[in-house]
């Protein structure tokens, strides 16, 4: 049986979004999937190294945040509330069982799947790839269409 | 009850959350030889269609499934 393939774009580099990409990437992989990731503008934050257990979430322009107690849009706007929110939401993680970003990336690299840095992004925000984590390809957007029309699953997250 | 089934591999994933469950389970198969069997314990209420998902993918085989006070144990074949 050839294997099935998936790709995956991660543009989002917050706590929240960073979950999904590597949820997915980690489970394809563990169902004998190739996966590709290919990180773009702020996805890219999950593969600078040491970074993507310092990711963050905020409740500014996040309604559907759940919070202890209703929280006005102002207020969230205040120094700490997103050091607060980020901290909600990784102690309920935690206690929830659900794996850290900087463990389920390492699952990834673990498991096989292909990353890849959007060289047009790394050169707009200055990134170098030595500031990466080890075994990232750098490509761009010629290099996903190429796997992504052989890929049966292509994800925009 | 289970008495049946000879385990030989049993992989504790109690407390965990997708995709986690799914993750060790994988490992673990690999882990061992064709026809081996592996016994999980998890308490993931996803993991009861997950792990059937990822069996029928993979080639592997759930024997059975055992449902308790919030816990599933799940025996599987490797069969691929």
């Amino acid at each position: 049986m050839t294997k099935k393939k998936m790709t995956i774009i991660a543009s989002k580099g917050t706590l929240d979004m960073a979950y999904p990409p590597l949820i997915l990437a980690t489970t394809a992989a563990a169902m004998d999937v190739d996966v590709t990731i290919f990180f773009t503008f702020y996805g890219l934050e999950i593969l600078k190294k040491n970074n993507a257990d310092k990711l963050k979430v905020s409740p500014l322009g996040n309604p559907a945040m759940p919070m202890p107690m209703p929280i006005p849009t102002l207020v969230s706007s205040l120094p700490g509330m997103e050091a607060m929110a980020t901290a909600m939401m990784k102690s309920m993680c935690k206690k929830h069982g659900v794996a850290s970003i900087g463990t389920l990336l390492d699952l990834a690299i673990e498991s096989g799947v292909k990353l890849i840095a959007c060289q047009m992004t790394m050169d707009l925000f200055g990134y170098k790839k030595e500031a990466l984590v080890d075994g990232v390809e750098v490509g761009g957007a010629a290099a996903w269409l190429d796997i992504a029309a052989d890929s049966q699953i292509n994800l925009f997250i | 009850m289970s008495a049946d089934i000879k385990v030989d591999q049993v992989l504790d994933a109690k407390g965990l959350s997708c995709p986690l469950p799914i993750l060790k389970t994988k490992k673990a198969v690999e882990a061992l030889t064709k026809d081996q069997i592996l016994k999980v314990e998890t308490t993931d209420p996803g993991s009861k269609n997950d792990m059937a998902s990822w069996a029928k993918r993979t080639g592997n085989e759930v024997l059975k499934v055992e449902e308790g006070s919030g816990t599933f144990t799940f025996y599987i074949k490797k069969s691929a």
